[in-house]
């Protein structure tokens, strides 16, 4: 059937549709991994957003039932060159096709998304929406120019209840702003209890858990839509050993009083390299972002920065000079992309041990 | 770390003549790695026994010395030269082997010459399969078990433990020489013993099979300080069991999920930092398709034919960024040469697919066996690129000129069920279209599956371009359709088949609805940098990409896949064209689909297009670029194939015009002019039907030499000796016809000359000319070849020079052209004008120091040869003697005959020169593979028609120490002369008979001829084959054998007793 992507410039894109028949809204970013769509498409860190695949063969190797970031995607939309009628993987069992209409998710393919992600490129992130072919077109258009960019999606994504996920090792407090699979998998394969609690879980409240550590997720969005979870984490600095994951991250710098702003159209990919400072070591990447965090805010601030991205120089991991907190902008959980990156937990537990030391030398 | 400073002469080492297995993409990498290294400022010598390529141009190193790969010349280089480091991964398995026997014989330690790159260490952790086990269990990486073996005893007690199939693979031998795939002890029992007898080691790794996995590939570097990236990953459609290099591979792996992946990702990183190799690095991996557990095949240490493929198929170069790090540069210093915005430390990022097929050489040797397996047999391969598999596939298709423009054979399919599933079980070359025929008989996906192991993904697109076929048949002239189609990667030819109608009434229609390709550029990271790469793919889809500049361009169509008969001289011709181009003030743009060669690098052209060489989509490239002309001439034929179709469509046709190179190709035509321009040639007719042929045949007066028109490498070309042989040749190897006529011409044997000559009509000019060692009946381009001639008397070389002028003139030649005559009892006739560039200009070009391809280029362009300082007439000859000797693959191909005749059958060649004929030759034979021993047993084995002339090898051989060996009636003839022979019997008969002695290594030569007669021709290919299979040289042609004996008759003494007659240097008299 027949569906168009019109965006805010006024371009449109005729191509036919997948998944559900729906309208939605919604940015359009582009994300260049040539694997692991249904990670991507099921990361919350997506919500809202419209998210066109680079790479034109979409679907080849089905949706299986493991490959989840999250249980409800919450993806705008998806689009293709081209999505797979029949994939083929012994893991496989269901189409995109299906699964999209499954989780209600319109999408489009046969669109030139080469010519949509240059778009991107020279414009910067654009609204769209995927409609019907006979959709009222400058009606669409002055809707999209109207609509504000939606400023509540880590309360769509993260947990409304706290849980946890036993372990027999040191007990960490994750904050979902829209967490990964991935990232608690990490955490668990560690042997960490990790407790899960919702963004707007208060300094308070995570005092009470006792935590040996901080996990801040990723997430979709703004951090300074969140003001409230930027609070949180600067009262828990120095306190408890943090370590922040892209929006998490984000959010530790502004709680250290540096500045994040909008990227031209971000970083979402599997390849993006990263220096690491420090040692000089540079790492493949698993990236999905569109704010990053502004270099020149850092000076006033307690903070270093570790790493940087090879290709545009943005800061990609700071350190606060004193206290026991780091993060990073990218995803040392990948899922999906390269797992060069997950040293970082490792980093993360001596940070732990450390904790544990100087608690130890405080209380004798 | 920045570069290194502590080292300033860089010895590189290149992979010499172009084998199976061994082909154009280490010209492509050496030639890479030598600029990268120009450009840091080091001073690069460069070996390599290769004149045919780019590499071995005077630009491309500091010092370019074109000599044998073997310990003993470079040594000599080394001790010239005293270099501070030698880098040897560049130059594939030959570079490798040759860097490990320099280091075991001391050299580099006694010059203080470092190995740059990987360490040898590490390379024979890679490369000695025991080493390699080892380390895998320690890196705790599956490996298939397996077992090394030095007895077939041995192997057939491991297989006891793991049973059968096995995959037999010989130690250090290239492309999988001598392995393959073994279901039983008969089988086991012929491939291990010849496997050992291959591998310069003696051993073979015995391997459980694991045949139907799918083999993935990862590309990666590693720079000194550690870090490790994936340049692409690979998937073979065919799945483990086929050579990767005789597989249909496409990139990026279609049919993995992020987790398998990543699985492989670290594997392969993990193995390339365990070996600590510094540079680019091969790993294949098998996959188990219901299971994520992987197998590690094999580790390439080195730059390879995959990571040409993986270089154009990103836009990453490999090769130029592993020379970098092997001085010192680490990835992120290295700045990406394709975006120029970002740096070399990072993983490309593909937004279109792409897909590469091997070309094969059974269309020249229809006797070869066609199943494929562990033991690579493609000579060359092309690559397309789409944004859909259908479009990558079918333009992949259409890009090996083997005749088809679609997954489809040119004649309806004619086997039973039966047949086809064999062809579907067994794979040989054309099983993708077995595949697509099945799915046209109605065979299911399931079914298919089973006998072909080929991913389904792979199978449900070829099910779908069947499907549309369908769809187009129905629907008729239906725009949504046929645009629909042309997303698939239809050809206009496959649809004008399937709508019953003309390709013209196909593009007319096409045009009327603006149905037509834009291009897009290969950028490494799927648009998400802005990128200046001039490197552009065509694809149905909105956005054009590459749009015409104000300059006025030239566009120069490539010569596609490497095959034999048309080889990497004619990318030597083409970059060198294009190179003119640029410098005569012009944009040069090129269309080519060959992956591994220079011209496909898109720093050489303007813009370069990788799009099939077919009329439609050259045409597609012309209606984009309108660029002011086309050359052709440097294309091979490919190109020049093209010639007649793009006139028609109104595009201009620079250098020389499509009437006067018809007149060269067309018989009549060529007749005509000749007998014009009162220059011989032997006589000759066309025939247009059998009945013909024979009359014209027994007019001429056998032997005849037969030949389809318009060919080139001589392929199905042959001496007849009778009408019995001619009727058989006329029903085997031509349909003849109207429209493809067949030449009989007399068969004139004596010397044979090669002239290569420039003409811009009015000033020709001639570098040299070219004397072949083989009489003529021996196809030129696998003949030994001289330059300067050393038989030829001055008035004969003026009635050459005189000839070649009239011809150039005659034929009113705008470039280049190559001439063939035959000196005929003192009389001087024409073979074959061709116009167009040849195989011999890069090695004359290189030996006379006029580089050829360049002035035709600028001559055609309009620049007179007199402005550009020539004259008409020849070159003064030089005081060293060149020779370019042939190279053959028939170790990689079963049941070829090897003996020499009217057929091309080398796959390259080598160049030898110093300032004897005989020391030149001996470089060029050493050069070429041969090794040449100062004592030993040769083996006669001659037709009676050679016999007489086969008693003066006889007696030299004798007299340089040689013990000789004969079947009966040879050792008859050498007997009657007084020279002491031993008899051996013939095939089947008494020991010792002469398998018996091949068998056993008991001689080092053999020299045998051809004989006419069923079972005696039978014992000679057995015996050919045998000799090839143990690594004895067999020569075929009495010249040959001559040359060499002039060879071994300068590296020896001769022992004479006192008082006997020997031969005299004539008195003077007075």
């Amino acid at each position: 059937m027949k569906r168009l992507l019109v965006l805010e410039n006024g371009e449109i894109f005729e191509g036919k549709g997948i998944g559900s028949e729906r309208e939605r809204d919604g940015e359009v970013v582009f994300n260049t991994g040539m694997t692991g769509y249904q990670e991507v498409m099921s990361d919350p860190s997506y919500c809202g957003q419209i998210v066109t695949m680079t790479y034109p063969l979409i679907g080849n190797y089905g949706i299986n039932r493991d490959d989840f970031e999250s249980i409800i995607p919450n993806i705008h939309g998806l689009i293709v060159k081209e999505a797979s009628a029949y994939p083929s993987h012994f893991r496989s069992n269901l189409t995109l096709d299906e699964w999209l209409k499954h989780f209600d998710i319109p999408g489009i393919q046969g669109i030139d998304t080469r010519k949509l992600t240059r778009m991107i490129r020279e414009n910067g992130t654009l609204k769209g929406r995927i409609c019907s072919a006979d959709a009222n077109i400058d009606e669409v258009i002055a809707h999209l120019k109207e609509i504000p960019f939606p400023t509540d999606q880590v309360a769509t994504v993260s947990t409304k209840t706290r849980f946890v996920n036993p372990g027999s090792k040191e007990r960490v407090v994750l904050i979902d702003y829209g967490v990964k699979k991935g990232i608690v998998k990490n955490l668990v394969a560690e042997g960490y209890e990790v407790m899960v609690v919702p963004h707007n879980t208060t300094a308070d409240e995570i005092r009470l858990f006792q935590p040996d550590g901080i996990v801040l997720s990723n997430g979709p969005g703004d951090p300074k839509d969140v003001p409230e979870c930027i609070e949180t984490v600067r009262e828990l600095i120095g306190e408890v050993p943090i370590f922040g994951i892209c929006l998490g991250h984000q959010l530790l710098a502004l709680a250290c009083g540096a500045e994040t702003v909008k990227m031209k159209f971000g970083h979402r990919g599997s390849n993006h390299p990263v220096k690491d400072l420090r040692t000089g070591y540079i790492a493949i990447t698993a990236q999905n972002h569109g704010y990053t965090v502004e270099p020149i805010s850092l000076i006033d601030t307690e903070l270093e920065i570790t790493h940087i991205n090879v290709n545009d120089g943005s800061i990609e991991g700071i350190r606060h000079k004193e206290e026991l907190a780091f993060s990073v902008q990218y995803h040392p959980e990948a899922s999906p992309g390269p797992e060069d990156a997950q040293g970082l937990f490792k980093e993360f537990r001596e940070m732990l041990n450390e904790h544990a030391t100087r608690k130890g030398i405080y209380n004798a | 770390m920045p570069k290194r400073t502590d080292i300033q002469k860089i010895l590189v080492i290149g992979s010499g003549p172009i084998i199976i297995g061994q082909a154009a993409e280490f010209d492509y990498a050496g030639t890479q790695a030598c600029q990268a290294l120009m450009e840091e400022g080091y001073e690069v010598i460069l070996i390599n026994s290769n004149p045919a390529t780019i590499m071995t141009d005077e630009s491309v190193a500091d010092r370019v010395y074109i000599e044998p790969l073997t310990v003993d010349f470079v040594s000599r280089i080394i001790r010239q030269e005293q270099p501070d480091g030698i880098l040897a991964t560049l130059g594939g398995q030959t570079g490798l082997n040759l860097a490990v026997e320099l280091s075991k014989s001391g050299i580099l330690d006694e010059y203080g010459v470092e190995l740059l790159g990987t360490n040898l260490d590490a390379i024979q952790k890679a490369e000695d399969r025991e080493l390699f086990r080892t380390l895998m269990n320690e890196l705790n990486e599956p490996v298939p078990p397996s077992d090394i073996v030095t007895t077939v005893e041995q192997a057939l007690a491991f297989v006891k433990e793991i049973g059968y199939p096995i995959i037999v693979r010989p130690a250090y031998t290239l492309g999988g020489t001598g392995g393959g795939l073994v279901y039983n002890e008969e089988q086991l029992r012929e491939i291990v013993a010849g496997g050992l007898h291959q591998s310069p080691v003696n051993q073979c790794l015995i391997e459980k099979s694991i045949a139907g996995f799918k083999e993935i590939e990862y590309e990666v570097m590693r720079d000194g300080n550690d870090q490790a990236i994936v340049v692409c990953n690979m998937e073979n459609i065919d799945p483990v069991g086929i050579h990767t290099g005789d597989s249909i591979v496409v990139a990026p792996s279609q049919t993995l999920t992020d987790r398998e992946y990543q699985i492989l990702r670290n594997s392969s990183l993990k193995i390339i930092r365990a070996l600590g190799i510094e540079g680019g690095c091969n790993v294949q991996c098998a996959l188990d398709p219901y299971s994520e557990n992987y197998f590690i095949i094999e580790v390439n240490p080195r730059v390879s034919r995959s990571s040409a493929l993986a270089s154009k198929a990103t836009g990453y170069p490999i090769a130029k960024l592993s020379a970098k790090i092997a001085v010192g540069y680490r990835l992120d210093e290295c700045k990406n040469p394709v975006t120029q915005t970002t740096y070399a430390s990072f993983e490309p990022a593909l937004d279109y697919v792409v897909t590469k097929i091997p070309r094969w050489p059974f269309d020249k040797f229809d006797s070869a066996n066609r199943k494929l397996g562990t033991q690579m047999k493609a000579t060359g391969e092309v690559m397309a690129i789409g944004r859909t598999l259908g479009e990558s596939l079918l333009k992949a298709i259409r890009s090996t000129e083997v005749d088809l423009s679609h997954l489809r054979f040119a004649k309806p399919l004619d086997i039973s069920h039966e047949e086809l599933r064999q062809k579907l079980v067994h794979a040989d070359d054309e099983r993708l279209i077995y595949v697509a025929e099945a799915f046209r008989l109605g065979y299911d996906m399931e079914e298919l599956y089973n006998m072909t192991k080929i991913d389904r993904y792979f199978l449900y697109e070829i099910k779908q371009i069947i499907a549309l076929e369908k769809v187009v048949e129905e629907n008729g002239w239906n725009v949504d359709t046929i645009r629909e189609a042309k997303k698939y990667g239809f050809s206009d030819t496959e649809i004008a088949q399937l709508l019953r109608a003309d390709i013209r009434e196909v593009e007319a229609f096409r045009t009327e609805h603006n149905i037509k390709p834009v291009y897009k550029m290969v950028d490494t990271c799927a648009a998400e940098f802005a990128s200046e790469t001039p490197y552009y793919y065509g694809t149905y889809e909105d956005e054009n990409e590459s749009l015409p500049t104000e300059k006025q361009s030239v566009l120069v169509l490539g010569s596609g896949p490497i095959r034999i008969g048309q080889g990497i001289e004619f990318d030597y011709a083409t970059v060198h064209t294009v190179k003119a181009i640029r410098e005569a003030g012009y944009e040069a743009i090129i269309i080519n689909n060959n992956p591994e060669t220079v011209s496909t690098d898109f720093q050489i052209s303007d813009k370069l297009y990788f799009e099939p060489l077919t009329i439609e989509d050259v045409m597609h490239v012309i209606e984009n670029e309108k660029p002011m002309g086309v050359i052709v001439q440097f294309g091979g034929q490919t190109a020049l194939n093209l010639a007649s179709d793009l006139e028609e469509r109104g595009v201009n046709i620079l250098g020389t015009t499509l009437e006067n190179m018809d007149r060269a190709e067309n018989r009549d035509k060529f007749e005509q002019t000749l007998m014009k321009l009162e220059i011989p040639q032997p006589e000759g007719k066309t025939a247009t039907s059998v009945s013909e042929a024979v009359a014209i045949a027994n007019g001429i007066g056998y032997p005849v030499l037969v030949r389809p028109s318009y060919v080139l490498g001589g392929r199905a070309m042959e001496i007849v000796y009778n009408e019995q042989d001619l009727l058989k040749y006329m029903d085997r190897a031509v349909k003849v016809n109207e429209k493809h006529p067949v030449l009989i011409d007399r068969y004139l044997t004596g010397k044979e000359i090669e002239v290569d000559a420039i003409s811009d009509g009015e000033t020709v000019v001639i570098p040299g000319i070219m004397e072949h060692i083989e009489r003529a009946g021996v196809h030129s381009g696998d003949s030994i070849a001289v330059y300067p001639t050393q038989n030829i008397s001055e008035a004969l070389k003026k009635q050459l020079i005189d000839y070649t002028i009239r011809l150039a003139t005659g034929f009113q030649i705008k470039g280049l052209m190559n001439i063939q005559f035959v000196i005929h009892r003192n009389e001087i006739y024409v073979l074959e004008v061709n116009p167009r560039s040849s195989r011999t200009v890069p090695f004359l070009s290189k030996i006379t120091g006029v580089n050829m391809a360049n002035i035709a280029t600028k001559a055609i362009l309009g620049l007179s040869l007199q402005s550009q300082g020539f004259q008409t007439g020849c070159l003064p000859e030089p005081e060293l003697v060149s020779v370019k000797v042939p190279v053959f693959s028939f170790a990689k191909l079963r049941s070829v005959d090897i003996t020499l005749g009217p057929e091309m059958k080398s796959t390259g060649e080598v160049m030898g020169r110093d300032y004897t004929l005989e020391k030149a030759l001996y470089k060029g034979l050493i050069a070429s593979g041969m090794k040449i021993s100062t004592h030993g047993s040769v083996l006669f084995t001659i037709a009676d028609k050679d016999k007489e002339e086969a008693m003066n090898l006889a007696r030299r051989f004798h007299r340089i120490g040689y013990h000789l060996l004969a079947t009966e009636g040879t050792a008859k003839a050498i007997q009657d002369e007084n020279i002491p022979v031993t008899v051996v019997s013939k095939i089947g008969g008494e020991s010792p008979n002469m398998l018996d002695v091949i068998e056993k290594g008991q001689a080092q030569f053999i020299i045998n001829t051809l004989t006419k007669g069923k079972q005696v021709a039978r014992d000679g290919f057995r015996i050919r084959r045998e000799a090839v299979e143990h690594g004895i040289v067999c020569l075929t042609s009495m010249d040959t054998a001559e040359a060499l004996l002039r060879v071994m008759e300068l590296i020896t003494f001769s022992a004479e007793p006192m008082g006997q007659e020997t031969p005299r240097k004539k008195g003077i008299t007075v």
